[in-house]
């Protein structure tokens, strides 16, 4: 079965999701996720949606699951490369993805990510390496 | 006076036929000219219903027609099942409803997403939506 590959970037996982997805697909990328944030102690994933011509509720939904067990995990979610297209097509779908963080591109969605990661260190003075 | 033309129905048995649905709606969308948005709001729209025909329908048929008026040209796509049926549609229309564990966006979403929305359905007769975007 096809897989979506999940590359290490630092501390942050990127996956770039370039097919139309589905079901299948979908669920083994939740979990080919969680395993590897784990194996990797990464602290933050950045999916890359800019390869997607639409976004409908199964794929709000996964994004939304993936940003969940993320955060329990000790990791944040942070999609990127959303098309202008389909922003205004989910906002009316109804679908606003209020429990997941965005960015416009991978850059500033690794800096977002970055930027948590100093914050978490200052406070609690622990280097997770 | 609406002339068309229609293609072979597609049936969605798998979320595979899912995907097949999309990207033939997609292609016909794109024939038509319409614009980026309204091709990405027909789609997912289709998508919406496509998914729904097989989570409560036990999956259907999708039926895509070009339809030109005097004025203009649109793309008009039915979804048709034998399933369950739906008894209240008003009801089944609002948003956050849902029996199958899905977000219950599927019909309110795919409604809003279309120019123009009908659906006929009764408890054990099956559900037909059909919806149409102009350009």
């Amino acid at each position: 079965m096809d897989r979506i590959p999940i590359l290490k970037l630092g501390h942050a996982l990127l996956v770039t999701i370039q097919v139309d997805m589905h079901d299948r697909l979908a669920l083994a990328l939740e979990e080919d996720l969680t395993a590897k944030i784990v194996s990797a102690k990464a602290r933050g994933v950045l999916i890359d949606i800019s390869g997607l011509e639409i976004v409908d509720s199964f794929i709000g939904r996964m994004l939304d699951n993936i940003a969940a067990v993320s955060r329990m995990l000790d990791a944040d979610t942070v999609v990127v490369g959303m098309r202008p297209a389909v922003a205004i097509t989910l906002v009316e779908l109804g679908l606003s993805l209020t429990g997941v963080k965005t960015a416009l591109n991978v850059e500033r969605g690794m800096t977002l990510i970055h930027e948590r990661l100093v914050e978490a260190e200052a406070t609690d003075g622990v280097d997770d390496d | 006076m609406e002339s068309m033309t229609t293609d072979r129905p597609l049936r969605v048995d798998n979320s595979e036929d899912v995907v097949r649905v999309r990207q033939e709606v997609r292609k016909r969308a794109t024939e038509i000219g319409l614009s980026l948005v309204d091709q990405t709001k027909i789609v997912t729209a289709a998508s919406e219903l496509a998914r729904n025909m097989l989570d409560y329908g036990g999956g259907g048929i999708v039926t895509l027609e070009i339809v030109h008026n005097v004025a203009r040209r649109g793309l008009r796509l039915a979804f048709i099942d034998e399933g369950p049926g739906i008894a209240d549609i008003e009801h089944a229309l609002e948003n956050g409803v849902t029996t199958g564990g899905g977000l219950g966006l599927g019909l309110g979403g795919a409604r809003r997403l279309s120019n123009e929305f009908e659906i006929e359905s009764a408890p054990g007769k099956g559900t037909k939506v059909v919806i149409t975007r102009w350009k």
